[in-house]
């Protein structure tokens, strides 16, 4: 019975010593911070981005299509922190933006190749016969596309959007490699500074967690939501 | 002077020769049944009409203009089409509502665009889309849903949405209405609302070009039959004329299929 109470009294001195003292939480809810931030940036810029891919993949144009199947082909086929690492040591070196701006840039133009080739699935899964009552009635192409066709996409690929929108949270863990002070590099950091992996890692792969598991909640009440009028 | 004139209208997929010569006219207010078995071409002569598909012989002349001249058509824009596609409404098989939308919303979203690239938009908006929205409330009325304007397309039956598929077809006053086998995605039960407002479009000289398989209604409701067989006119006359007493062999074996005449001696 003491040696037990002995144990959980380790564990929590352990635990204030790595993430209480030195208001080591406050630096691992900042790295959360900028984690969210770049995420959801990144996952707005990404969407536009994805969507204007999409469309040029499934152009009339062959130069439009040629090009955005190259963008595709390489951003899919390198990893996401040499892109990172490219974007700020290469591309915006010696200009003024922050490395959170530039973590932004390289995460939504990485993103917009998956997010653009979910949403060509999405537009070629609508039915033609959409497109022809929209043409039919006078509609332009623009407008058949933009006002008929792409919001059932989107419905349509949301659960794989979705998806990608959890992919991209864990993937700005990466973000240490330009020097940004994230979730990840501020465990690393109070690892080396109390010499203890346990508790800084394991508190930071329990918070990753934690937001995964919310995002799912509330991504599966809006699917959910989104169901109900699929009943045809 | 015809409401609709199609001269020589030929369209080939590939190698394949799917409309050969097509040729008819039809007087304003009165509609054209077009029969034929699956595969003669009635619904790519129907999707010419609405340049769903380019034909790539013939002309289409609307009210004594030429709205389609296979010679020039690759010189129009793309405005200039979608302008002369107006002339002509498609009410669709599968009916094709725009999920997203709600019935009325269906009915007057054409309209609402187009009203936006009339010059006085911006000065009239207010009286403009009332207008636009009167317009659809009473079409909704007119095929009777005037108590489903917000009920989005799955939350109706199949003859109801067809029933607002109609309205749609009709809130940008095309000059022909035309239907590609309205009723054969519907049981026997909805077949009947569909047809009775189409009928009543009849009765109100609405011009109309009805790809159908239902020969009941095309004897007793439409003023022409066209009967197409191989991509090819075979008979095109009065509906009583052609369905009662057919001058031509293959539309007197493609009657006899469905049942009708069936005993009198043709």
């Amino acid at each position: 019975m003491q040696a037990m109470g002995a144990w959980f009294l380790n564990i929590w001195e352990q635990f204030d010593f790595n993430i209480i003292q030195g208001d080591r939480y406050k630096m691992l809810l900042d790295g959360l911070g900028t984690n969210a931030t770049i995420t959801v940036c990144a996952a707005l810029l990404g969407l536009l981005l994805g969507a204007v891919v999409a469309l040029m993949r499934l152009s009339n144009l062959r130069a439009l299509r040629g090009m955005a199947t190259v963008y595709v082909t390489v951003v899919r086929g390198t990893p996401v922190v040499v892109q990172l690492m490219i974007v700020w040591f290469v591309v915006l070196v010696n200009t003024p933006v922050t490395k959170t701006f530039a973590a932004i840039i390289a995460f939504a133009l990485n993103s917009a190749a998956y997010v653009g080739e979910i949403i060509r699935g999405g537009i070629l899964s609508i039915d033609k016969g959409q497109t022809e009552a929209g043409r039919s009635l006078g509609l332009s192409a623009g407008a058949t596309m933009l006002l008929i066709v792409i919001p059932q996409a989107l419905k349509n690929s949301l659960p794989a959007l979705l998806n990608e929108f959890i992919a991209l949270w864990k993937e700005t863990s990466v973000v240490g490699f330009i020097g940004l002070m994230d979730l990840t590099k501020a465990g690393d950091y109070i690892k080396s500074r109390t010499f203890s992996a346990f508790f800084p890692l394991l508190t930071v792969a329990a918070i990753y967690l934690l937001v995964v598991m919310a995002l799912t909640r509330v991504f599966g009440l809006v699917e959910r939501r989104l169901r109900q009028s699929d009943n045809r | 002077m015809a409401m609709l004139e199609v001269r020589n209208l030929g369209k080939c997929f590939a190698a394949t020769e799917v409309l050969t010569d097509i040729s008819f006219s039809l007087e304003k207010g009165e509609s054209l049944a077009v029969i034929g078995s699956s595969g003669s071409g009635k619904t790519t002569m129907l999707r010419c009409l609405n340049f769903l598909e380019t034909p790539d012989k013939g002309a289409i002349w609307v009210n004594g203009q030429c709205v389609f001249d296979a010679a020039a058509h690759k010189t129009l824009s793309s405005g200039e089409i979608r302008r002369r596609r107006l002339h002509f409404g498609l009410v669709f098989q599968s009916f094709n509502l725009f999920p997203q939308y709600t019935a009325f919303q269906n009915v007057v979203l054409a309209g609402e665009l187009l009203a936006k690239e009339r010059t006085d938009f911006r000065s009239n908006k207010r009286a403009i889309l009332e207008e636009i929205h009167q317009r659809g409330r009473e079409l909704l009325d007119s095929v009777g849903l005037s108590a489903k304007l917000d009920s989005y397309p799955h939350q109706l039956s199949g003859g109801q949405q067809q029933r607002v598929a109609i309205a749609r077809a009709l809130a940008l006053n095309p000059d022909i209405l035309c239907f590609d086998e309205p009723t054969s995605a519907l049981d026997p039960e909805l077949t009947g609302e569909v047809l009775n407002v189409i009928r009543s479009l009849a009765e109100r000289n609405t011009t109309m070009v009805i790809v159908t398989h239902e020969m009941q209604f095309a004897r007793h409701v439409a003023d022409n039959v066209l009967f197409m067989d191989q991509g090819l006119v075979v008979e095109y006359g009065r509906a009583a004329e052609v369905i009662d007493h057919p001058s031509q062999e293959r539309t007197r074996k493609f009657l006899e299929n469905y049942g009708v005449n069936e005993g009198n001696g043709a």
